[in-house]
């Protein structure tokens, strides 16, 4: 990072993380917008503005083009689009900032959705001169879909359109209203910018002095996301079992995972699944030395007071709060393979926290058209980015919460049994 | 302090540590014989230190393959072969000199020689020789523009190329590791980091560096806008200048043909870090293997680099 004039302290090795994705259509600027982020927030290299400036002039264009900032792979910059997400880094003096850089393409809804899945936070784009379009309403569903919490509504090329006050009242109006749908979504934040000439993006704009609002760097780096995880239903995936059989910890025995909810403490009475034993936790071990709770998201690994069955795949919770069980699984998933389809009784690999067990399609429910959020009843199939609701029946019970209590515990992927690809991500209602 | 305790915040180094850890562990779980890619570099220096803290108090369960040009400073080695014995770690070598006198790569000619692209070669014979299915490199997607795209789980074909249009997607903490029989994977738990996260990481867990990453006084010469070592392999031509005693350092650590010192008196980590802070020119912007082209790295991807 290139900080240039913000003094470096001890504060720096305790920063917050927020990771965030953006979503727009493919001329909403939102490369721009995100070259713009990077290089008025000082996050940017000397010899990276080199390489854009030479390309924007080999190009002919007429301003120094940002968007050249965030372009990958040489067939995206001979077409001049985006194939897939991208990840960028930047940070300010308060916060860490992860984006999952999505395509705004029609054909990537798989794209959102995997760069939705670890976000606290979505910028959904508009084009001023467009206003809410179908593309819109798409992100902002799947946004709710994969519960993001915090949007930020960025009404971009206000330029454009003069930098009207009406323009913009109007986008905000026409996305409430569709947003109003969307339980998942608590707090929508629309700023009017403009990300070619930086309107608003780090620096408050002059043009628009009828907006009382904060910038868009202001909000991500101030927004509370504390909140996020769930510190209330404890939920320990087994990872692999830790056996040194060394001399010095001969008969050590400890599951190492990464806590996905609630909190863990010595002497907590905790209940195994499948088997269901219960004893107690005799200690959380780390390289340190033992510590007195565990909770999400980090690592540990937990040694208990009696030696029970335990493997890969295990759910440690508490008794009081166990999580539910079953192999008739009620999902939303989204479809990602481009050369298969989901097929009514189609056979899958099922990747559950650390668990993979087998599962057939039971049912398809219903698929949902993401652009009018209509249900579609009579089409069994599902290919690439058509997302809906189905009926899974796994080989093996599954110990899981709703998707809307835990995105870790309610969470699958499909595999496809031939080809071993991920073909499919769901949500468990 | 009991107030804080319970809002359960994580900062961001306890995020990312937490992630990578998870990470390894899946490797050791999902695969039959992973290794861990260990340069002597910052970065895999910090994923070695990482592995010992997602398995403690059990050892490291793989080993660490360290692919050797045969120009490796000095520091480098005594540094690597330290430190595996502290970890009680395997180490496999694998020797770019063989790869050359087994006739498997012909060595460059000429006074500008590296030795970087024979590696893929040696690399890609020696997971197949030893028959890893999985591979953990250090790799960052801050590090370099095709470095953005790339996977925790990176999927390979039998041919170890890396495909940028046909990747697995990542959702969540599921990391899909299935793979038909000759393919493999590369995995890289530090993804997420960027070089500012490393180096403080570094600094909060006190993990001990080689001495080339501190200021210290060396000949160098000036080639291509680049302060490389003075060395067997780095010979000054007609017309090239050369510096004695530069008060410089590293950024990264790699082949000596082509990994250039820069300026620097910050001899302590808090230099270090406030040097990064400010600096104007990217990590790998004293790399000359990436300044062949602008598209350096993603062609050396696809090959099967690191």
């Amino acid at each position: 990072m290139s900080h240039t004039d913000i003094p470096y302290d001890e504060g720096y090795l305790d920063m917050d993380l927020l990771r965030f994705t953006t979503a727009g259509s493919v001329d909403d600027g939102k490369s721009t917008l995100i070259g713009r982020l990077l290089y008025d927030s000082k996050n940017t290299f000397e010899d990276q503005i080199e390489a854009v400036e030479a390309t924007s002039r080999k190009r002919g264009d007429e301003n120094v083009n940002l968007a050249l900032l965030t372009d990958g792979l040489r067939a995206e910059r001979e077409q001049g689009i985006t194939i897939d997400v991208a990840y960028r880094y930047f940070a300010t003096p308060k916060r860490k900032f992860i984006i999952a850089d999505t395509p705004g393409h029609i054909q990537y809804t798989r794209n959102m959705v995997t760069g939705a899945s670890t976000a606290n936070l979505a910028i959904v784009l508009v084009d001023a001169r467009t206003g809410v379009i179908e593309q819109t309403c798409r992100h902002a569903f799947i946004a709710n879909l994969l519960r993001i919490r915090h949007v930020i509504l960025a009404v971009n090329k206000m330029d454009l359109v003069d930098h009207k006050q009406e323009a913009f009242d109007r986008i905000v109006e026409d996305f409430k209203t569709f947003a109003s749908r969307l339980n998942n979504i608590v707090d929508i934040t629309p700023i009017p910018i403009s990300a070619l000439h930086g309107d608003n993006v780090v620096v408050k704009s002059e043009k628009m002095s009828w907006y009382e609002g904060p910038t868009m760097l202001y909000q991500l780096e101030n927004v509370y996301i504390g909140s996020d995880h769930n510190h209330v239903d404890a939920r320990f995936p087994v990872q692999w079992v830790i056996r040194p059989h060394s001399d010095e910890h001969h008969d050590f025995r400890g599951y190492a995972g990464r806590v996905a909810g609630g909190v863990f403490k010595p002497g907590d009475d905790v209940v195994v699944q499948p088997s269901g034993f219960t004893t107690k936790i005799k200690s959380i071990e780390t390289l340190d030395g033992p510590v007195d709770e565990a909770f999400a998201p980090l690592s540990f690994t937990m040694t208990l007071e009696d030696e029970i069955d335990i493997s890969r795949g295990d759910m440690i919770a508490k008794p009081n709060n166990p999580p539910e069980k079953g192999q008739e699984i009620e999902a939303m998933i989204c479809w990602f393979s481009e050369t298969t389809q989901l097929q009514p009784r189609g056979k899958y690999y099922l990747r559950h926290t650390t668990k993979e067990v087998k599962a057939v399609v039971e049912e398809v429910r219903y698929k949902v058209n993401i652009n009018t959020l209509h249900k579609i009843e009579d089409d069994q199939t599902f290919t690439l980015n058509e997302i809906g609701r189905i009926t899974l029946r796994t080989s093996a019970p599954l110990h899981y919460d709703s998707y809307r209590r835990n995105r870790q515990t309610g969470s699958f992927v499909l595999i496809d049994v031939q080809s071993n690809e991920t073909v499919a991500a769901g949500m468990i209602m | 302090m009991e107030q804080e305790r319970h809002s359960y915040r994580v900062n961001h180094l306890a995020q990312l540590e937490s992630e990578a850890i998870f990470i390894l562990r899946e490797t050791a779980a999902q695969f039959e014989k992973p290794a861990l890619l260990f340069s002597g570099g910052k970065d895999s220096i910090v994923m070695a230190h990482l592995a010992r803290k997602a398995f403690y108090p059990a050892r490291i369960p793989f080993p660490l393959v360290h692919v050797d040009t045969g120009h490796n400073f000095e520091e480098t080695i005594q540094y690597r072969d330290d430190y595996v014995a502290e970890l009680h770690a395997e180490l496999v070598v694998g020797l770019v000199q063989d790869s050359i006198d087994q006739g498997r790569v012909q060595e460059e000619k000429g006074p500008f020689a590296s030795r970087n692209a024979l590696q893929t070669v040696t690399l890609l014979d020696t997971i197949e020789d030893n028959h890893y299915d999985a591979c953990l490199g250090g790799g960052r997607r801050d590090e370099e523009k095709a470095r953005a795209k790339e996977r925790f789980f990176s999927h390979r074909d039998d041919f170890g190329q890396w495909d940028p249009k046909n990747q697995r997607p990542e959702l969540w903490n599921i990391f899909n590791g299935r793979k038909h029989h000759g393919e493999h994977f590369r995995v890289f738990p530090l993804s997420n980091w960027t070089e500012m996260d490393v180096w403080q990481y570094i600094k909060a867990e006190k993990i001990p560096l080689p001495s080339l990453y501190f200021s210290h006084k060396r000949d160098v010469v000036h080639r291509n806008g680049a302060l490389l070592a003075l060395s067997d392999v780095v010979v000054p031509q007609e017309g090239e200048e050369i510096e004695r005693d530069a008060v410089v350092r590293f950024r990264t650590i790699g082949d000596m043909t082509c990994t250039g010192a820069v300026y620097s008196e910050a001899s302590h980590m808090d230099a270090i870090i406030q040097e990064v802070a400010t600096a104007r020119q990217t990590e790998r912007g004293t790399r000359a293997d990436d300044k062949r082209s602008e598209t350096a790295m993603e062609d050396r991807k696809k090959e099967g680099y690191f």
